[in-house]
């Protein structure tokens, strides 16, 4: 029996400035036989250990198909991940995983993509895209929908700007208050649904971001015709052990942690932005 | 008839039971008197366990008392269930020491020890496959779990009374020990019929120096468990869980239940099935050391729902609709079955009395709006 509570060594081998508090982590672990057997999905995440301060959930956002090395996008906002954000190349970190449910890329080839995320928590479908701009002729038109509370909480700037120049793509930013070079949409993300066209029959929509606005967003799309089958959401709780025993993460019926954290929108649906829940 | 799987002792012979278990390597553990409460504790005389004593149950309230009998299995149950023998409240799991280049990993697998578990009951074995179903059958078993596990050898004691708390026949757990136990025994006044439910229970039994059981013995055995369960307050409205629960989320009950709930986490502590747990790293002062330890959480604390800066589920109503929820829905999505095996503990350990059985009949007869079965189409 293998023991999931296992932390495996790991060294930061790169560390790349993304904003001023955050940073992408790139993991390479120790042991080569552990380095040789880890394999991983797109859209999973792994538990990030600190010694002798915690452990934290964070995507893996760097490709499957090179397990050598694997990045983390890690915003400081608390005890661990501040203390992550201290850390510097060849500075030892801990990891467990790879745990959860990712994106449905294999699935979604072939078919148009819509990507709508919302405020700072879009670093889980980072990766998605750079997988699909990676294989830009597995899949057909690419949307990327986004929005932000003010201009100034727009990171990863450069790589929209990246992604807007890849063929057959489209990147539209929106902020809820306007400022002074801000070029973009002003107001909430789900205005820019009416400024997109998509064909409903060939379309799977990745939605990334604050539960009211999957709750709200979603059933604007599906009166487009868009099957609720078509639309997968990335979900966030607290996770302690990451494979679903510890209880906290729960979601009505679902461990966001083994089930989650990317569900398919019509399976959560029902407990999707209710208090409480 | 006497065939190796059942047979009859004299209930004053049970010593042997003991003895043989202890030849065999066990340590047994059977219910014990502390503190005006029965708990579990290592025995090695039959006259170690609560001969003729009984527990008085209800809502809020545990009380022992004497009857003047040689009832050796008169109490029901105390707070425990088998939960901390196999799920333990506190777990090492990891003990990680600083090193020059990172630091090192050494597992904390508990040592195997065989332990005999003397008077189990019904629902305490029905919980103790719901653990199992948890910690061995999912995708990722838990070896300290089942390091635990597997030296445990479970004698159930079938109910011939019940609690007015009790609720096991509602659940389908009891009065009658399912399978799953190594032996179950009835005891039938100065008798103790035997009956095995595994091959380490047929081999136990073969070297005791039993007599054969008769169709009067299993009949009498059978009626009195048959009334146990007659006796029992059954659990209204079984049927329509879990749907009637997901669509009671707006229920004004649960208003009415939170103003009672005092958040103290004690029906989760006494529940054989509730798996919540946290995990804590304890660094030494030097910081060279550190053990991760895994210790029983519930969801009624205020960090159980806690993410970056914010509380999922921060009133009481919250916290009470997610257990009660949980138990008696979420858990047949989960692992296919009820959360609830109908021991009563929650209602007898509860401080201000709330009874589970009462909060559900509530909850679905009252108003609250159908809101969850809504299917995204209609949304």
């Amino acid at each position: 029996m293998t023991n999931p509570h296992i932390v495996h060594a790991a060294t930061i081998v790169e560390k790349v400035r993304e904003t001023a508090d955050i940073h992408t982590y790139r993991l390479r672990i120790n042991d080569e036989d552990e380095r040789q057997s880890y394999r991983f999905a797109a859209g999973q995440f792994n538990m990030v250990y600190l010694f002798g301060v915690g452990e934290v959930a964070i995507s893996i956002v760097s490709d499957p198909e090179d397990p050598e090395t694997l990045d983390h996008t890690i915003r400081a906002v608390g005890r661990v991940t501040t203390a992550i954000a201290r850390l510097e190349v060849g500075d030892g970190v801990g990891i467990r995983g790879p745990f959860g449910r990712g994106w449905p890329l294999d699935e979604a080839q072939g078919r148009d993509v819509v990507i709508v995320t919302g405020g700072l928590g879009c670093a889980p479908v980072v990766g998605a895209i750079e997988y699909i701009f990676r294989r830009r002729d597995r899949y057909g038109a690419v949307k990327i929908l986004h929005g932000v509370k003010t201009p100034e909480d727009l990171v990863f700037h450069e790589r929209f700007e990246r992604w807007e120049r890849q063929p057959d793509t489209e990147v539209l930013l929106t902020s809820d208050r306007p400022g002074k070079l801000w070029r973009y949409h002003v107001g909430v993300v789900t205005e820019l649904f009416e400024m997109v066209s998509f064909d409903p029959f060939r379309t799977v929509v990745l939605m990334c971001g604050p539960e009211i606005m999957m709750r709200v967003g979603v059933p604007i799309l599906l009166r487009r015709g868009l099957p609720a089958t078509s639309v997968y959401v990335s979900l966030e709780r607290h996770m302690e052990c990451g494979i679903g025993l510890c209880g906290h993460c729960q979601m009505g019926p679902y461990f966001v942690c083994k089930d989650g954290p990317v569900m398919r929108y019509d399976r959560i649906a029902p407990w999707l932005g209710r208090p409480g829940i | 008839m006497c065939s190796n799987d059942r047979g009859v002792f004299p209930s004053a012979d049970l010593q042997r039971v003991l003895d043989l278990l202890r030849a065999k390597g066990y340590r047994v553990i059977g219910p014990t008197l502390h503190d005006g409460a029965v708990v579990w504790d290592t025995i090695v005389r039959v006259s170690d366990l609560p001969i003729g004593w009984r527990d008085r149950q209800e809502p809020g309230r545990y009380r022992l008392e004497q009857t003047g009998t040689d009832e050796i299995f008169g109490v029901v149950h105390g707070p425990q269930s088998l939960k901390p023998f196999v799920f333990a409240p506190r777990e090492p799991l990891l003990h990680i020491e600083r090193t020059q280049k990172g630091f090192s990993v050494r597992p904390q697998l508990p040592a195997p020890e065989k332990i005999a578990l003397l008077g189990a009951r019904p629902c305490d074995v029905a919980g103790l496959a719901i653990q199992d179903q948890i910690f061995l059958k999912g995708s990722y078993p838990d070896p300290h779990y089942a390091r635990r596990r597997q030296g445990l050898f479970v004698i159930a004691v079938n109910c011939t009374r019940a609690l007015p708390t009790c609720f096991c026949r509602s659940m389908g757990t009891g009065p009658r020990a399912p399978t799953g136990c190594d032996l179950a025994l009835t005891e039938l006044d100065d008798l103790m019929l035997v009956e095995a439910g595994s091959q380490a229970g047929r081999d136990l039994l073969s070297e005791l120096p039993l007599q054969p059981t008769s169709e009067a013995i299993q009949v009498e055995a059978a009626k009195r468990i048959d009334a146990c369960a007659e006796s029992q307050t059954r659990l209204q409205g079984q049927a329509a869980l879990p749907r009637a629960l997901y669509d009671a989320h707006d229920s004004q009950r649960w208003d009415d239940a939170a103003s009672r709930c005092l958040a103290c986490t004690n029906c989760t502590m006494v529940c054989p099935t509730c798996f919540c747990h946290t995990v804590e790293d304890r660094s030494t002062l030097d910081g060279q050391h550190t053990e991760r330890t895994r210790r029983w959480d519930s969801c009624f604390t205020h960090e159980h729902g806690y993410i970056h800066g914010k509380n999922i589920r921060p009133t009481i109503k919250d916290r009470y609709r997610m257990w009660l929820t949980h138990k008696f829905a979420a858990w047949h999505d989960q692992f296919g079955m009820s959360g609830c095996v109908g021991c009563g503990r929650c209602i007898t350990w509860c401080p201000v009395g709330i009874d589970v059985r009462e909060e559900i009949s509530a909850v679905l007869t009252s108003d609250g709006q159908p809101s969850l079965a809504r299917s995204p189409e209609r949304l």
